[in-house]
């Protein structure tokens, strides 16, 4: 059972050692080992997203009572594999009149970005890859700056479709920026860190689900905004801009844009269940198999809420954000700044 | 103030929800709609001119291809006119299977509109769930003319066959589900906040306008006026059946689905009395292959089609074929409310107003 709770940091530990027999120092087996462990991310978030949109699939064929991809595999599984293949082999379309350079570079910048969220996030005991004193900052600094690579996208295209998506993407994203900062607040109030180690740690007796209830509903509404789906996907809003801010692109680029957004997916959710739902920690099972376990949960919440729910209109986004959720997440600060007074008042 | 360039997009008719091959084109100030010009005729199959080269019985299967997701109805609507022309009496037993046949499009008609409309808003599942219950629709269709979508099941002075044995149980489990099915809507649709707020209040037309416009059908009755053709001016033989005609009071999108989502209801009424009261006998009458109406003879006949007041008028010369047939398409006139309602609305509103005017281009563009 130890053996295979601690089976990734033996096995790094491991590595070092090697390394070190072989005559390599300390620092440049350290060096690495990091760039193993980026890979290992990368390897990660494309095996997960390649389950994933499989399991989107399921799950809204599940919801809307059709048996979802059944073709290819058993249960469908290699339907991802087929598609991502046939993305990979269509023609590079660049239209014309595009600003080319903004126009390559907006799938890339998204897709980098959203891989770079996976730096802080705790998979399991002691493996992170980068335990930054500030990692909760870092999170939501670098996930209000896909807004960019959307707007570059928007802009560089030359498409009027585009461009209306970009701007509401920007527009959503300002508003739920707030919210999204400030619901999280309310646990940084009770660890006292940003570090998100500490805040695992901090869950060792109760989940924070419980002691921020608010807080949990107003991130996920907010989380949804700024994953761009449904019922907030503004930005892509198929049925009302075709596909908004990605209409112009094709094959691989699109592909790329669609990737991103299921990295984020997982980081989002993963980011959720280490605040939110305990981390890696559980009973009986291994660390890292437990943060799998509730990221999952956490996505089909996600999948469960866009499979169901009409989109909402623009004005009503943002209204519902400046009138209701940031009321509510300041409202929720005070509440626990209160809680956290009176709680040291008896506990001394 | 600040001063913003206004901004053209094309909708359609290349668009996810152009509903076939509609081009709206629409003038923005940023997201407020300042104008929304629908463009129509990108599915013109000049059905009006072929008419004229078909004899008065070839031409039955061209109408089902007007309102092809309300099949039956332009059919019957046609089949009537000539019927009128030719004065020819149509069967008891014909009757009472047009008037199932015709509800049952209604309700397969309108529950596509909820669908279509659901996801219009984004909410993919509704239209699945819908797609689900007109399936048993299309399923009936299949059983009696061996078509799903478009069953040219009449024909001139009655129908085409008469029922399989396996049709009235269908129709009866059917009409018996209707309020289920209507539950499950309510559940997945219309009880959503988002929903709700993305309809209410949305595209309003006042009766007077949509008077002045022509608006007929369910978008008339939203905006609360009690003008249904079934009792205004009873065709075939719908002053048979006990049915009410649900209207609205406000005439904006969310009365026009509730109007519709009433009609199902009230369509499901007159299917179980129509079968109650179902006939055995002649399911057609006598008429020769090929008849000539009076010379210079034309006749208006028109009936409540699912988009509303679908009209044939057909002028005969006296020979085999009509010399000018002209079809009053609900779905055209409807359409041409679009600027009104859409004005001062934002982009989103646009797509609320052309799935809740619910346009057929088909029977629009002819």
């Amino acid at each position: 059972m130890q053996k295979i709770e601690t089976l990734f940091v033996d096995l790094s530990n491991w590595f070092i050692a090697w390394l070190q027999s072989l005559g390599v120092p300390l620092a440049w087996a350290d060096a690495i080992l990091l760039l193993i462990q980026f890979l290992c991310i990368v390897g990660i978030i494309l095996a997960n997203i390649t389950i994933l949109i499989w399991l989107e699939r399921k799950v809204s064929g599940f919801i809307q009572q059709r048996p979802g991809p059944n073709r290819l595999g058993p249960h469908g599984v290699f339907q991802t594999v087929a598609d991502a293949l046939k993305l990979l082999t269509k023609e590079d379309i660049i239209p014309s009149k595009t600003d080319r350079l903004i126009f390559i570079t907006a799938p890339i910048l998204f897709m980098t970005i959203s891989v770079m969220l996976y730096i802080v996030l705790p998979m399991g005991k002691d493996m992170q890859v980068v335990d930054l004193n500030v990692g909760l900052f870092f999170f939501i600094s670098l996930g209000s700056l896909t807004t960019i690579a959307l707007l570059m996208g928007g802009w560089g295209s030359n498409n009027k479709w585009s461009l209306l998506g970009a701007m509401r993407s920007v527009a959503q994203m300002i508003s739920y920026e707030i919210p999204l900062a400030l619901s999280l607040m309310g646990v940084v109030m009770i660890t006292g860190s940003l570090r998100l180690s500490d805040i695992v740690a901090a869950q060792d007796n109760v989940w924070f689900i419980l002691l921020q209830p608010i807080a949990f509903i107003t991130y996920f509404i907010a989380a949804t905004a700024e994953l761009n789906r449904g019922p907030f996907d503004m930005p892509e809003a198929e049925q009302e801009l075709t596909a908004g801010a990605y209409t112009e692109y094709s094959g691989m680029r699109y592909a790329l844009f669609f990737l991103a957004e299921y990295t984020n997916l997982v980081a989002v959710s993963a980011l959720l269940s280490t605040l939110f739902l305990g981390g890696w920690q559980g009973p009986w099972l291994p660390s890292w198999l437990w943060i799998i376990i509730k990221t999952y949960l956490v996505m089909f919440l996600f999948m469960w809420v866009k499979w169901t729910f009409p989109r909402i209109r623009m004005d009503h986004l943002m209204a519902f954000s400046w009138k209701v959720l940031i009321p509510v997440t300041l409202v929720n600060i005070v509440a626990t700044g209160f809680g956290l007074y009176i709680f040291k008042g008896i506990g001394g | 103030m600040l001063q913003t360039e206004q901004l053209t997009i094309n909708i359609g008719p290349q668009h996810p929800s152009a509903h076939g091959g509609l081009h709206v084109e629409a003038v923005l100030d940023g997201e407020v709609v300042v104008d929304a010009i629908p463009h129509v005729g990108y599915v013109h199959r000049s059905v009006e001119k072929i008419a004229e080269s078909r004899t008065y019985a070839q031409f039955v299967p061209y109408t089902a291809r007007l309102d092809y997701l309300g099949t039956h109805l332009p059919v019957i609507g046609y089949v009537q006119a000539v019927e009128k022309l030719a004065g020819i009496e149509v069967p008891e037993r014909a009757e009472y299977i047009r008037v199932i046949m015709g509800e049952l499009s209604r309700i397969a008609s309108h529950q596509l509109f909820i669908g279509s409309l659901a996801i219009d808003l984004g909410a993919t599942t509704g239209l699945l769930y819908c797609m689900r219950d007109r399936e048993r629709i299309m399923d009936m269709f299949e059983m009696t003319s061996g078509q799903r979508l478009l069953a040219a099941y009449m024909r001139i002075g009655g129908i085409a066959e008469d029922l399989p044995p396996e049709f009235l149980p269908a129709v009866r489990s059917f009409v018996r589900d209707i309020p289920k099915m209507i539950k499950e809507y309510q559940g997945l649709l219309y009880g959503n906040e988002i929903f709700q707020a993305r309809l209410k209040g949305i595209g309003k037309l006042s009766a007077q306008d949509a008077i002045a416009y022509g608006v007929t059908g369910p978008n008339l009755r939203a905006c609360g006026v009690s003008y249904d053709i079934r009792k205004a001016e009873p065709y075939g033989i719908y002053d048979r059946f006990d049915f009410e005609i649900p209207v609205g009071s406000n005439g904006d999108a969310w009365d026009r689905l509730m109007v519709r989502n009433e009609e199902i209801i009230q369509s499901g009424r007159i299917i179980e009395q129509a079968l109650d009261q179902l006939p055995e006998g002649e399911i057609r009458a006598k008429v020769p292959r090929v008849f000539k109406p009076e010379k210079g003879k034309s006749v208006y006949h028109r009936i409540e089609g699912a988009k509303g007041e679908l009209g044939y008028y057909i002028v005969s010369d006296g020979g085999e074929k009509p010399y000018r047939l002209h079809v009053r398409a609900p779905s055209f006139v409807n359409l041409m409310a679009l600027p009104l309602v859409s004005r001062g609305g934002l982009v989103q509103d646009i797509i609320v107003n052309i799935a809740t005017l619910d346009p057929v281009l088909g029977e629009a563009d002819r």
